[in-house]
């Protein structure tokens, strides 16, 4: 079983966000960067569904040098090898582009990404990936089973979820609830340093949108405090001045 | 030239969000000079589709055969992009909801088309460009996003554009997409409950944090929102602990939204928990620390025991809806 984990690099989820260079750039001035949450999540699947031997797990990652330590953090936590394609990730398909050409001929049986990165909540590499690759691809699963040469998944609907099988190969994009993160043990960091980390050059791909600016929320008002005896009056507040209920 | 918006329906009903997204398409038709074509995919009866006419579809594509009554997101995504090579539509415009999430994409490759996906106002077209903002870093930032391509997609955020009324007078016409679903893929089951408000959709929100204690007092925010008309959430280390479900964490690393009335109860407002709730409308929050970080975002604040307030909230949302 060959399987693939697509990883970004995103920022500290306490970061400030801050931007530079007239709100053209994400200000990464002294941000520290980690592992996507949800593609730890995939990563953590990964790793268990080929635990005792029953494969391997490759991690992939569009993004200049500056992702290393993040690569090296998934090679920790267990996958089997890295590759790193060089390139500025400017845009999903532009992403997904990258990865599609480095698969084509490599036959994953199962292609993993995290829900969504926490940078840019676009949700869109695994359902691109799909596309380009004419391959199923089930996006926000929260439960993944393998069974022979299928998987089942759960993946959330509106109101509601839905339960399917897919033949592989197949792209899954991993929500909370498809496997708990694992944490690297010392012998992970250890050997993370010695296991391969492939840089390849990016391929030509078409660009097809572009961040032209960024903005902040406003900052909101002050807070009006009630006493716990004060539910009514709330109620009251809500309906006349809010104009919520 | 022509705007295709894509309406969801679940089992022939549409949801609030399709009428978001056709209101949001019909805007861009109107400034575009153009006319709007909705596309609807799988069993759903004239009348049902008539209603997009309300809000302004001047032609409604109904893609109804039975092979299509299960979502299979290939032959939908199909679907949506024959639509838009027929109707030579520019600009496709769907709901960033749960099934949008896996059809935009796809419709993207198919169309070569960029797409802003979690857009949350109109895109701005000054100076012939096109520019839509969209939330980032869940929720604590906007990007400005220019869709550089022929063909442009939008996926709209529920609870970001209002329903507007624009009646028209539409014609349905039924739709033969060129594609079947996907055989690699089958569906076994399919679990609804439809009595249940979905959480990005929803207009109120009740939320519960560690503050609540344990699950055994669930009971009391599920009878509030109940009282309200509510979705219920909750903050990550309650669905960490199996408390609730992990489709309730809100926050960077879990749904974000924007209802109107956000209520957060017991939960202390930590940066991750604000990321995903800060563009709610309105945002109450019961705590008994009045130093809590929460009430630095909150619009009403009570200072009390949740386990004392929030049942006696109930009685006067009850007292007052009579
Ligand atoms: C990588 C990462 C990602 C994260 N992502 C998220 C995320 O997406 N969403 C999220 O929510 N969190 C997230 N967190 C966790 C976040 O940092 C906080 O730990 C979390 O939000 C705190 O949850 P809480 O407010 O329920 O609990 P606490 O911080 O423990 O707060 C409980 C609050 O309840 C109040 N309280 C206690 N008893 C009562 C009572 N009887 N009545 C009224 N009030 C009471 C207390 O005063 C306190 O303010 C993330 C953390 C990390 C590291």
């Amino acid at each position: 079983m060959k399987l693939l984990v697509c990883i970004s690099n995103v920022p500290d989820t306490t970061t400030k966000v801050t931007f530079t260079n007239n709100n053209t750039q994400f200000n990464t001035s002294g941000v520290q960067f980690i592992l996507n949450p949800y593609d730890e999540i995939a990563l953590s699947k990964a790793i268990e569904l080929t635990e005792g031997g029953n494969g391997t797990v490759t991690v992939i990652h569009v993004g200049d040098v500056a992702a290393e330590p993040t690569i090296r953090k998934a090679l920790a936590i267990g996958a089997d090898d890295a590759v790193r394609i060089n390139a500025e990730p400017h845009d999903a398909y532009f992403v997904a582009s990258q990865i599609a050409q480095y698969v084509k001929d490599k036959n994953f049986d199962l292609i993993l990404t995290g829900r969504e990165s926490i940078d840019y909540n676009n949700a869109l590499v695994a359902g691109m990936l799909g596309e380009m690759l004419q391959i199923p691809s089930v996006s926000i699963v929260k439960k993944l089973d393998l069974i022979g040469n299928e998987i089942v998944v759960e993946r959330e609907i509106e109101g509601g979820k839905e339960v399917l099988n897919v033949s592989l190969p197949a792209i899954v994009s991993c929500s909370e609830g498809v496997a708990e993160p694992k944490i690297p043990n010392m012998r992970g960091i250890m050997s993370a340093r010695s296991k391969p980390l492939e840089a390849i050059e990016a391929t030509e791909a078409g660009k097809l949108s572009n961040i032209v600016e960024y903005t902040t929320p406003e900052p909101r008002g002050s807070v009006k405090i009630l006493g716990a005896e004060e539910t009514e009056k709330l109620v009251e507040l809500l309906h006349t001045q809010a104009k919520v209920i | 030239m022509a705007v295709l918006v894509y309406a969801e329906h679940v089992e022939g009903q549409f949801k609030k969000s399709a009428f978001e997204v056709v209101s949001y398409a019909k805007e861009i038709a109107r400034n575009g000079n153009t006319q709007l074509v909705a596309i609807c995919v799988g069993e759903i009866s004239d009348e049902a589709l008539g209603k997009l006419g309300a809000y302004g579809a001047d032609k409604v594509l109904a893609a109804r055969y039975a092979a299509l009554n299960t979502f299979s997101s290939s032959a939908y995504a199909s679907a949506i992009a024959d639509a838009a090579n027929r109707e030579n539509a520019d600009i496709i415009i769907l709901s960033n909801s749960f099934s949008g999430k896996g059809l935009a994409p796809a419709v993207s490759v198919k169309l070569n088309a960029g797409i802003v996906a979690g857009a949350i106002d109109l895109p701005k077209t000054e100076g012939g460009k096109f520019i839509v903002k969209k939330l980032a870093f869940s929720g604590k930032a906007f990007a400005w996003v220019e869709l550089l391509s022929a063909k442009k997609i939008i996926s709209l955020n529920p609870n970001s554009y209002r329903i507007v009324d624009s009646p028209t007078s539409t014609i349905i016409e039924s739709f033969e997409a060129n594609n079947t679903p996907d055989s690699k893929v089958s569906v076994k089951e399919v679990i609804r409950s439809t009595d249940k408000v979905s959480l990005p959709e929803a207009e109120i929100v009740v939320s519960g944090g560690r503050g609540l204690k344990g699950p055994e007092n669930w009971a009391i925010l599920e009878d509030l929102a109940a009282a309200l008309g509510a979705a219920t959430a909750c903050s990550k280390p309650v669905s960490d602990a199996g408390w609730r479900p992990h489709e309730e964490h809100v926050g960077q690393t879990g749904i974000v939204i924007s209802p109107n009335l956000y209520l957060a109860i017991g939960i202390s407002g930590a940066i991750q928990h604000l990321a995903g709730v800060s563009s709610s409308k309105t945002i109450v929050a019961i705590n008994k620390d009045p130093d809590a970080p929460i009430f630095k975002v909150a619009d009403y604040g009570i200072v009390g025991d949740a386990l004392e307030v929030v049942p006696k909230l109930t009685q006067a949302i009850k007292a007052f809806k009579g």
